[in-house]
């Protein structure tokens, strides 16, 4: 069911030794996965590391050859908790999952797998989603890896170092007894390049032989008083051993000039971005031929204080160049510099903007700053020619054409519209754009599955109730418990409206437990509302957000209701992206193979719209759109519904639901007519043509009378 | 040093390809001696968000066992084509700084996909386009715009298959046209429709920039000299209007109330020509208010059908049939009846009560169904009850009482209350909230001495009143000129006191 299909790209994780691969950063990592010979894969999906999760779904055959055990997690933390399996037994696994919203959650397991150690190789891969066009908050998971002892790799973005940093955290993590996460930028996951490969791998210690001769070692449990050895452990044995490691291996590299008076330390996730900003200052070439020594910090954690020393030593000044907030790196920096007594300038954020995402142009400002600081570049500007902005509309996110959200926030308007504004508590997920213009719904959102859990404070008589939302992917993530056994519990008499969309839609339409479909290899359709009454709601009802009408008298009803206690709303309607992409083309090939079929698709009478734009206020649909008023009196602008409408009839409901105007029109197309559509229309045809002529008699008449043809 | 890539950037808009173009670009370029990488965000465009796709191609007779680094994002000064797949994410890219005069070869289209801060506003909130379409052209080293919407909509392709056309013809890649057709065919999805979408857009490339053509409709004539006489006496920039006018209202009424229109604008001889402009306009509009008789009888005029046929682009003689959507209320039914009745029924709550089974639900009518246009076209035959019904009473007392107040006033003032009705707008709820709105600008005139900038106030509170659907922003406004009782009441249904009230 996921919103793409990865048969092409399946078939690339075949690839064999010398081979050259082509395609996305992340399904490089998938490939590297199993080139380093796994035994078991989870994660949790969401941008920008749904793409793993859903090849491997799509590539049951190899997985099995391979014998790896696959899932899709509950949640991050579940994920994470797999990691246990290598804790006792020789096993290599890997996790995956968005960051740093998935560690947040993930975070528990981690701190556990971290204190006691692992002896088959854990790697936990996060796709960071941070600067612009991140949909979460700006924060690093850098912090998480120094918290629990973690090492964090970082590598350069390009797919032979990506592959490469796999292969090596899966080794530094058995050398090290240490969980290795690898941190991946959002566009590193998404970047198109190419490697050679090398052959899968089939582990020699499988899952079953730890299932059939169970090993158990109780001073790897964090439990008194193995817990109080794990930090000596951490400290005397996996630290040193990571050292070694990293620096024998080399991992992190020097790149660009043998030596220089100045020189640059960067992440490695950073290093394509700063050599486009040294070759456009004239620093470099195309190939990173450098007229500065580079150090390569593709282990970001931890810092290799003779390493750093070393790149130090005899130079004047060096920059460092280390994205967002703390300055984690550039603190420790400054701490070995003191300790070792060493002379040399550190530059970091006081050279570069401290906020937001490095971009070559934000690095090149920084690199201009530090080398003109350090007598470089003389007269010479760097300036390319800038322009006032001219106003351009800003283009927040929104619902996609036709989606079954779309009604569920209309209905909140017209409940709002009755009795006064609402305390809404939001969640993750598509909903929230409810948040942004047209319905500008929504207070707080806390997390992934926390929307009623986000209004629990609110439990009092009061003469209003709050609303929560939350997605079904949120629900069944943790909502279930967080939210609605928390309100039994607690007595809420607030509401909550859960979105029940047949499959997780915002993360690309992977399934859960409540998907609509049958599926082979997952246990679906188990209802949301069954699963809300089993912990104890009595007030629940099922509404399909298509109908307006019994959406907004339910949502009416339920913040109005005499019945005390926690009310839950499941609002059903599938995800519109997902169905178009199934269903399109299946019409299309309907229609050419000659079947009978009709597609609906809305229409507004210039005539009669008033050009008030109430109906796009209350929609939001992006295929109601404008356009010019073919009425040269009016100078306003008339609603339009161009040609991507789906024919959901969205607009039809709210102008009657709203009693907007009398505008609106479904238009119903017939293609391949059957005779009888072909008699009823041609006999209708007749005589209302008939008629019509009659009456445009009538008017052509008054309009001579008046004398005006 | 030597730059030998082709950094090439897409601004698209989601659902708009920008994905599948750069897959072609990719394509095209590998299996023609280059090597190249893209990177781009997916997801966030797919909900309707702007994003931005970056592509780099190297030959590879320079890579020789060197990779070249490449970028993860355009940067400023350094992208030879921008490619723009709607004219404001063109302005967007040149506002990012990645477009440059000594570098940046930018193809984009001309049309617009509104965007929803745009399309909310209760007035006109789109954006100048002139102004963005000034500022490419100055940052771009080579402009390469059309309209290419409409060469989709002409070859029934996507707009991707137009602007890969457009790339090819703009002749900034080292590729002939046969490679480029050659990748589209590879795909083996639509080829057909791509291909001629393609076609499309090399061919306006190569053809340079043309001018969309106005396509101006000529106003309608009049065949009677004696109303040409009375219309002539009006100041010609009015004059084109007030014949659209007379057309309006001949075709909603009949001559003898068009010529009640020609009465009531001549009263305006003496006054400037953008008044009686302006009074000619939002006249004609008013006096042809929109009730169910008007609605029913458009509803069922043949043209409509040919409109919609276009608008929907049903193909040749495709069987189609509209369910139109209807909910009269109450107050729909009481406006059409006979004045008195009318009236009285309106207030009364018991007969409102009677016939709320009537009006609780939205109705949907097919009127190409003989029953739907019978029972539209018995409506519209109604037309014979309008000029005494309620409804027509309510609303030519407020004609009179606006005529009046502009008439009372000059100059910019004048001008200023007689653009006022653009803000009456909608029906049921929506009509009653800007008539609330109308009424209270309405009254603070009545109330207001011209001392000189009562025009400016006017201005100020007519935007105010559009600017939001709450309105908040004319309630805001009110209390700055410290209009005493208008500020606060945003009744949602009731008309505000003034001369021209029911």
């Amino acid at each position: 069911m996921a919103e793409r299909s990865f048969k092409k790209e399946v078939e690339k994780l075949r690839l064999g030794e010398g081979e050259e691969f082509r395609g996305e950063g992340i399904l490089a990592v998938t490939k590297a996965l199993l080139q380093a010979g796994v035994s078991y894969v989870g994660g949790y999906q969401g941008s920008p590391i749904s793409h793993l999760m859903d090849v491997l779904a799509d590539a049951e055959d190899i997985m099995n050859e391979l014998n790896i055990h696959f899932e899709t997690s509950a949640s991050e933390a579940t994920a994470a908790a797999m990691l246990a399996a290598s804790v006792n037994y020789p096993l290599r696994g890997a996790v995956t999952w968005k960051s740093t919203v998935g560690t947040n959650v993930a975070s528990d397991a981690l701190a556990n797998v971290a204190s006691g150690g692992v002896t088959g190789g854990a790697l936990v891969i996060v796709g960071e989603d941070y600067g612009e066009g991140s949909s979460i908050m700006q924060e690093r998971s850098h912090a998480f890896a120094t918290k629990s002892q973690m090492w964090l790799l970082d590598p350069r973005p390009n797919l032979t170092s990506i592959v490469n940093a796999v292969e090596t955290g899966f080794e530094l993590s058995e050398a090290s007894n240490t969980p290795v996460m690898l941190e991946l930028r959002i566009r590193a996951c998404h970047v198109y390049g190419r490697f050679t490969a090398k052959d899968n791998k089939i582990p020699d210690f499988k899952l079953q032989d730890a299932m059939e001769n169970p090993n158990r070692d109780t001073s790897r449990i964090v439990l008194p008083p193995a817990n109080y050895l794990h930090e000596h452990e951490k400290l005397k044995e996996r630290w040193p051993a990571a050292i070694n490691f990293i620096s024998e291996r080399k991992l992190n590299e020097h790149l660009g000039a043998e030596s220089g008076e100045i020189g640059i330390i960067v992440q490695g996730g950073l290093y394509n971005s700063l050599i486009r900003a040294l070759e456009l200052l004239g620093l470099s070439d195309e190939f990173g031929e450098a007229d500065l020594p580079i150090y390569v910090m593709n282990v970001t954690y931890p810092v290799i204080d003779e390493e750093i020393l070393e790149f130090m030593n005899g130079k004047k000044a060096v920059l460092l160049v280390e994205e967002g907030h703390p300055n984690y790196i550039e603190q420790e920096l400054g701490l070995i510099l003191r300790k070792a007594g060493c002379e040399t300038v550190l530059n970091g954020k006081d050279m570069i903007s401290d906020i937001g995402e490095y971009t070559s142009d934000v690095i090149k400002k920084g690199v201009e700053k530090f080398a003109r600081a350090n007598g470089y570049f003389g007269n010479s500007t760097f300036e390319t020619a800038r322009f006032t902005p001219v106003e351009v509309p800003a283009r927040p996110a929104g619902f996609c054409t036709g989606c079954p959200e779309r009604p569920m926030f209309t209905a909140i308007q017209l409940v709002q519209e009755e009795i006064g504004d609402l305390h809404v508590s939001a969640d993750i997920g598509c909903h929230l754009f409810s948040i942004l213009p047209p319905f500008n719904i929504g207070n707080t959102t806390m997390g992934y599955g926390l929307g009623w859990a986000g209004a629990s404070a609110f439990n009092k008589d009061a003469r209003k109730r709050t609303l929560s939302i939350m997605g079904d992917g949120g629900f069944w993530h943790n909502g279930l418990t967080s939210g609605v056994g928390n309100a039994v519990f607690n007595q809420t008499d607030n509401v909550l409206m859960i979105v029940d969309n047949n499959y997780s839609a915002a993360t690309g339409g992977q399934d859960l437990l409540s998907s609509k479909a049958e599926h082979e290899k997952r246990s679906t359709q188990h209802a949301i509302a069954d699963a809300v009454r089993g912990v104890g709601v009595t007030w629940v009802k099922e509404v399909r957000t298509y109908d307006l009408v019994d959406m907004h008298r339910t949502l009416l009803d339920a913040m109005t209701t005499s019945f005390k206690g926690p009310k839950v709303i499941v609002a059903q309607g599938e995800c519109m992206l997902n169905r178009q992409r199934r269903e399109k083309p299946q019409f299309n090939k309907n229609v050419r193979a000659g079947k009978r079929m009709v597609r609906d698709r809305f229409y507004v009478d210039s005539e009669t719209c008033t050009g008030d734009h109430q109906c796009i206020r209350m929609s939001g649909c992006p295929s109601l759109t404008l356009k010019e008023n073919p009425n040269p009196l009016k100078s306003d602008p008339v609603a339009y519904v161009d040609n991507s409408c789906v024919g959901c009839g969205h607009c039809g409901e709210v102008a009657h639901a709203a009693v907007l105007c009398p505008s609106f029109s479904k238009v119903s197309l017939i293609y391949n007519p059957s005779v009888w559509d072909k008699f009823k229309a041609g006999f209708r045809r007749g005589i209302i043509s008939w008629l019509q002529k009659g009456a445009e008699r009538k008017r052509l008449r008054r309009l001579q009378k008046a004398g005006l043809v | 040093m030597s730059r030998n890539r082709i950094s090439i950037a897409i601004a698209a808009l989601g659902g708009q390809g920008g994905g599948v173009l750069s897959n072609w670009i990719v394509e095209l370029a590998e299996a023609n001696g280059f090597m190249a990488q893209y990177t781009a965000i997916a997801g966030v465009a797919q909900r309707t968000g702007a994003t931005i796709y970056a592509i780099e191609l190297y030959p590879e007779e320079q890579v020789q066992g060197k990779e070249p680094v490449l970028a993860l994002m355009p940067v400023s000064g350094d992208v030879d084509i921008l490619i723009a797949s709607e004219l404001m994410e063109a302005g967007r890219a040149v506002n990012r700084g990645i477009v440059t005069p000594d570098k940046t070869t930018l193809i984009t289209s001309d049309h617009r996909v509104f965007a929803i801060g745009e399309k909310e506003q209760p007035g006109d909130g789109r954006f100048d386009a002139d102004t963005v379409r000034e500022a490419i052209s100055e940052a771009a080293k080579e402009l390469i715009i059309f309209d290419m919407d409409a060469l989709v909509q002409q070859s029934s392709s996507v707009i991707s298959s137009v602007l890969f056309g457009a790339l090819a013809g703009s002749g900034a890649l080292p590729f002939s046209r046969e490679l480029f057709e050659e990748t589209i065919k590879a795909s083996g999805r639509a080829v057909e429709s791509n291909l001629a979408g393609f076609a499309l857009g090399f061919e306006w490339a190569q053809a340079g920039n043309v001018d969309p053509i106005e396509n101006q409709e000529p106003s309608p004539e009049i065949s009677s000299s004696e109303l040409m006489s009375s219309i002539e006496k009006l100041p010609k920039g009015a004059q084109p209007i007030a014949i659209y006018g007379l057309h309006r209202l001949v075709d909603y009424q009949d001559a003898d109330y068009a010529t009640l229109y020609l009465d009531r604008l001549s009263q305006f001889t003496g006054a400037p020509d953008a008044v009686v402009k302006e009074v000619a306009r939002h006249l004609a509009l008013w006096m042809s208010y929109e009730d169910v008789i008007r609605v029913a009888d458009l509803k069922t005029r043949a043209d409509r059908g040919e409109k919609i046929e276009v608008e929907v682009k049903a193909t040749d003689g495709q069987i189609w049939y509209g369910h139109d959507y209807f909910h009269p209320r109450f107050e729909e039914f009481t406006d059409i009846l006979p004045a008195g009745i009318g009236a009285a029924m309106n207030q009364s709550q018991i007969w409102r009560r009677i016939f709320s089974p009537l009006f609780s639900k939205g109705r949907i009518i097919r009127p190409k169904t003989i029953l739907g246009y019978l029972m539209l076209r018995m409506v519209a035959n109604l037309r014979f009850l309008r000029q005494g019904s309620y409804k027509f009473k309510c609303e030519d007392k407020r004609i009179r009482s606006w005529l009046e107040l502009v008439s009372k006033h000059k100059g910019d003032a004048a001008l200023e209350i007689a653009k006022c009705p653009r803000l009456i707008k909608g029906y049921g709820g929506t009509h009653a909230r800007s008539l609330n709105r109308f009424s209270r600008i309405m009254a603070f005139v009545e109330k207001s001495q011209d001392d000189g900038d009562l025009a400016v106030k006017i201005a100020e509170l007519r935007d105010a009143a559009l600017a939001d659907d709450k309105g908040n922003a004319l309630s805001a406004s009110f209390n700055n000129l410290n209009a005493t009782g208008l500020g606060t009441d945003d009744g949602k249904n009731s008309e505000f006191e003034w001369a021209g009230s029911s």
